[in-house]
């Protein structure tokens, strides 16, 4: 501890190592983007799977989004948060489908319009949910980590019975709106349209979570509780109306992720949250429990990583994320960018 | 209004299935400063953290201001004004120093004036305004966490160990600044190990022992008398 607490210090002794160490996570993401470049050799293969890796990363990020900040949080690890991928999928592709003609139309506002009608609704929806799934399954096992993981798993199953109620049992197939089918060519690589959507809708998802968390008195609660939520309520704030709040907006973007996969891979299925969960999972190990920015990159570098293994070696695919999250913990045991704890 | 800001009458708590208070009875008076004392672990955090009610009261009745507050939560005792500094300081470390401030200042927003009185006291806090709170010495961690208790008026400060693993410069930084609280005419429940300090600041003091006050009275009668500090705390002023 310093007695001196006028002086500044200063950094010329840190080591250049050391003073890269918080951006390390970050530098992550390039590293292995030309990790990629080199590997594959092709400029064309390699720009086409970089944009299919950074899609299928930025979806994985809206679903886990919620899903860290709601562990961070409460301390709740909820093992149901795909039961509102796939009803955000259900929702949002059946109220495109019954848009046909907006969504078939060669009309890129009308097309935009119908996938914006459809995730509103399949926002709304898995918003609402959440706040059910909040209350009736999640307050009465505050605290208790057992009891959470096999109620939410039953509330993830009741769901998915839902839908199959609902929809029926078979997978839905269908084609993604007319102008967002396709790819457009670039340095001879082919980049699908919606691919490179679903980056910048990904993209505008993080900066409108990180400026939120960063320059909003509800954002510093968040963050503050994520740390020490004992000593956020010590402070006047209702730490538990702020928990349902974050539930209730991390359910609805697990929806959001939910549409934007579900036209990514034109088919859903009631079980399509819960086989995402496993890397959604991964992704929230990875990056460090509560950190919206770990979950980022965390869910780049899974991206890529399934991408890139999957085309070098294909067989190989199944574990190389198991592997990435291997590595990290060995490197950064609590996640590449754990929040600290005050316990 | 009554001239007592804060009672707690037979108030019992556990921690898992130890029975730690036993029945606390603790009057605070409005405008002074009322030393919570005793020796480690007789449960004067625990108080603090009842008070507060992040321990539950299983039994006896915690008044404050006139109401009875023994059920309220947390949330809503701060907002009746009660301003805590825990012993381990409850520093946002992801926050920085200034949005630390901001958050304390729960009613609104943190008036210049204020801020400025805080960096009068408390000179590092202006230095490292805009710096993550983790990366606060601990003798500034300690500041910046009295410095959120005073953001604002509150009708009550429950402040534990703010000298704790302190170098004697900083002491009198914490004492100095207490000392203007106290003279602004504040309402103060302070736990302390510092006799000296003890003795400086407190109008009052409650002695506790196993749970249980164990004795009440004037600080000053109390520094006066090696004998009584002895039998109660295991500590005389002799040699401090
Ligand atoms: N989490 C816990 N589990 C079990 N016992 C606990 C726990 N926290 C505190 N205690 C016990 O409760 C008793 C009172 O603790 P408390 O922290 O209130 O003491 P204190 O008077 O503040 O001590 P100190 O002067 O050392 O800060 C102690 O005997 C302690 O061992
Ligand atoms: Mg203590």
């Amino acid at each position: 501890m310093s007695d001196a607490p006028d002086h500044r210090p200063t950094m010329a002794a840190v080591s250049f190592g050391a003073r890269l160490d918080w951006a390390a996570p970050w530098l992550m993401v390039p590293a292995l983007i030309l990790l990629g470049f080199f590997a594959i050799g092709s400029m064309s293969s390699w720009l086409t799977l970089t944009v299919s890796a950074l899609a299928m990363g930025m979806m994985i990020f809206v679903m886990a989004s919620g899903l860290t900040l709601v562990f961070g949080l409460m301390d709740v690890i909820n093992f149901g948060h795909g039961a509102f991928v796939s009803v955000g999928a259900f929702v949002g592709v059946s109220t495109v489908l019954a848009l046909g003609h907006w969504a078939g139309a060669p009309s890129l506002v009308l097309n935009l319009l119908a996938v914006g009608l459809g995730v509103l609704a399949a926002m709304l929806v898995t918003g609402v949910l959440g706040w059910i799934f909040e209350r009736v399954i999640i307050r009465p096992v505050y605290g208790a980590h057992l009891k959470q993981i096999l109620i939410t798993m039953g509330g993830l199953i009741v769901v998915e019975q839902v839908i199959v109620m609902i929809w029926g049992p078979d997978e839905i197939f269908f084609a993604r709106p007319e102008t967002l089918k396709g790819a457009i060519t670039f340095a001879g690589a082919a980049l699908e349209k919606y691919r490179l959507l679903a980056v910048a809708v990904g993209l505008a998802v993080f900066v409108a979570m990180r400026l939120v968390l960063r320059r909003t008195r509800i954002g510093l609660i968040v963050r503050a509780g994520v740390e020490n939520g004992e000593m956020v309520e010590a402070l006047g704030y209702r730490l538990g109306m702020v928990f349902v709040g974050v539930f209730i907006a991390g359910s609805a973007l697990a929806g959001l992720g939910g549409v934007m996969w579900g036209f990514y891979q034109e088919v859903i299925t009631a079980g399509m949250g819960e086989d995402m969960m496993v890397l959604v999972f991964i992704v929230v190990i990875i990056g460090g429990l509560g950190s919206v920015e770990g979950a980022f990159i965390g869910a780049l570098m899974v991206g890529l990583m399934q991408n890139y293994i999957a085309f070098l070696e294909p067989k190989a695919a199944l574990i190389s994320n198991i592997a990435l999250m291997t590595a990290i913990l060995m490197w950064r045991p609590q996640g590449m960018m754990p929040v600290v704890k005050a316990k | 209004m009554s001239d007592t800001i804060l009672t707690l009458t037979g108030v019992q708590a556990d921690i898992a299935q130890y029975h730690i208070l036993q029945g606390v009875d603790l009057a605070v008076p409005r405008g002074a400063v009322t030393m919570l004392l005793g020796r480690n672990g007789v449960g004067k955090t625990t108080t603090l953290r009842t008070i507060m009610g992040h321990l539950v009261a299983r039994q006896g009745v915690i008044g404050f201001d006139g109401m009875d507050i023994t059920a309220r939560a947390t949330s809503a005792r701060a907002r009746l004004g009660i301003g805590y500094v825990p012993e381990n300081m409850g520093i946002f470390s992801d926050l920085t120093v200034e949005e630390n401030m901001v958050l304390a200042a729960v009613s609104g927003r943190l008036l210049a004036e204020r801020r400025d009185r805080i960096f009068a006291a408390f000179p590092p806090l202006r230095t490292f305004w805009t710096s993550d709170a983790g990366t606060l010495s601990g003798g500034q961690k300690q500041m910046l966490s009295i410095a959120r208790a005073m953001a604002e008026d509150r009708k009550l400060y429950l402040i534990d160990e703010p000298t704790k693993g302190l170098a004697p410069a900083i002491i009198s930084t914490m004492v100095a600044a207490l000392r203007e609280l106290k003279d602004g005419g504040a309402s103060i429940l302070l736990v302390e190990q510092n006799f000296a300090v003890a003795r400086a600041l407190g109008d009052h003091a409650a002695v506790m022992d196993d749970g249980r006050i164990v004795w009440s009275g004037e600080m000053s009668e109390l520094a006066d008398d090696a004998g009584l500090q002895e039998r109660l705390m295991g500590l005389s002023m002799e040699g401090k």
